[in-house]
């Protein structure tokens, strides 16, 4: 536990970088906009208390909402994914659980797995997040459209992702 | 007490859920114009509604007290119609008469309809247009303040009575000629309320309240009461309770007040007030 706190709190910080400075000024034809930042929330550890996920997406979302001018709106989408996760994982487990000092990363329960758990709480931040933005559901097909685009290309860089920690399987 | 713990630990994620999720759209509601703008447009829609439709609702259970109003008000209008002949008439009178100068006319009338234990208490008189009675003109029974005309028709009229909440009237104290607002509380019906009379005023019990004449209405000096008591309340003015002269329980006979030349005051205080905007 006291290995894996700077650990986070090094990813907390090159992740909201990362978004910040590089993704958040990528606009592709002004549907896609991929926020990655969520993916620190994916990977906590299966054992983190549920209030301190819902207190440490409070945080990373508002620090997001500092840096791009949103106040409110990211955190507010970043609890609300943080709030389905213990939901989500209890759906996907695996049949024989999760094993104790593992973490919920593509490396150890590899691709379909991961992809099923990032797809669904992706698109539920996405789409809480751009309905926020927009406030209101006259448009709304043509904002469903820019959730999908999004959430697609966030997954896809989130596993891209993921993949960078393959073989290292003693990380962490 | 216990259990109550027990069912918020139980729920303890999803109620830090909501909290967090509150404090989250507040922040973004107070923060970011566009959101706040939809926001502020949203909730006044709806509460524009829920005023409407409660407006609606009322307004059906007053159906009668506004149909009450309309005809009082289309007999206001008919009134003013037959006013602008009548007035020539009365003017081509009256030089005939060589009462030019004449500037009050009295005419009796008898009590047909009264009450003293509404808020809004009106009496009806057996005087109407016929009769030349007007709205807007002063009642008063024995030189004392009765109340004023509202509506009229053929043969009746509908006065405001002093013991309504809606009526005002402008009084001074006779012997310093200090003015101020009176109104009646809806209390007693004895008793009216005399506001606005400066502190520095000498007012004692017994003292004459008289009408002062500001209004277009009353002439000036028609007694309304007497003091009966009074209190400083708040601020810099006297409360003075006033005896009222007139005992409104035993209204019969009363006179009408016309005021010949309030059109003319009305008009050249409105041209007064028109240029100085």
């Amino acid at each position: 536990m006291s290995k894996t706190v700077p650990r986070y709190l090094l990813n907390f910080i090159l992740l909201v970088l990362l978004q910040v400075f590089v993704l958040n000024n990528i606009q592709f034809s002004g549907y896609i906009n991929p926020y990655i930042y969520v993916v620190f929330i994916l990977t906590l550890p299966f054992e983190t208390p549920k209030w301190l996920l819902l207190v440490i997406a409070f945080l990373l979302g508002i620090t997001i909402d500092l840096f791009s001018n949103t106040l409110g709106m990211h955190s507010s989408a970043t609890v609300f994914m943080a709030f389905l996760r213990p939901f989500v994982l209890n759906i996907i487990a695996p049949r024989d659980g999760y094993e104790s000092e593992t973490y919920p990363q593509l490396k150890y329960y590899g691709g379909t797995w991961f992809l099923k758990y990032s797809a669904i709480l992706v698109f539920a931040h996405h789409l809480f997040l751009f309905y926020i933005e927009v406030f209101r559901f006259s448009d709304f097909f043509a904002t469903l459209l820019r959730v999908i685009l999004s959430s697609s290309f966030s997954i896809i860089l989130i596993l891209i992702g993921q993949y960078f920690y393959r073989k290292d399987t003693k990380r962490f | 007490m216990k259990s109550l713990l027990n069912f918020l630990l139980r729920i303890h994620f999803f109620l830090l859920f909501i909290l967090i999720e509150i404090f989250s759209i507040s922040l973004l509601v107070d923060n970011n114009y566009y959101q706040r703008s939809r926001m502020v447009n949203f909730t006044r829609e709806l509460s524009g509604r829920y005023h409407q439709k409660l407006a609606e609702l009322k307004e059906y259970f007053s159906l009668q007290e506004i149909n009450q109003q309309l005809v009082e008000e289309n007999n206001r209008l008919l009134n003013i119609i037959e006013s602008t002949y009548r007035s020539e008439e009365l003017f081509f009178r009256n030089v005939n008469d060589t009462v030019f100068n004449q500037r009050y006319f009295y005419t009796p009338a008898r009590v047909v309809n009264n009450s003293v234990n509404k808020k809004h208490n009106f009496i009806t008189l057996n005087k109407g247009k016929k009769q030349g009675i007007k709205p807007e003109m002063a009642v008063v029974s024995n030189g004392s303040i009765v109340g004023v005309v509202k509506g009229v028709s053929e043969n009746f009229a509908t006065v405001i009575s002093l013991l309504n909440l809606d009526f005002k009237i402008s009084a001074k104290v006779k012997k310093n000629g200090y003015f101020g607002s009176l109104s009646w509380d809806g209390k007693d019906y004895h008793t009216a309320i005399l506001n606005e009379i400066p502190l520095h005023a000498d007012v004692q019990v017994g003292d004459s309240i008289i009408t002062s004449g500001f209004s277009s209405i009353y002439p000036e000096g028609i007694l309304i009461g007497y003091i009966d008591n009074f209190e400083e309340k708040g601020g810099s003015f006297y409360t003075i309770y006033v005896k009222l002269s007139t005992d409104f329980k035993q209204l019969n006979y009363v006179n009408i007040i016309g005021n010949l030349t309030q059109t003319e005051k009305l008009e050249i205080e409105q041209k007064a007030i028109k240029n100085n905007e």
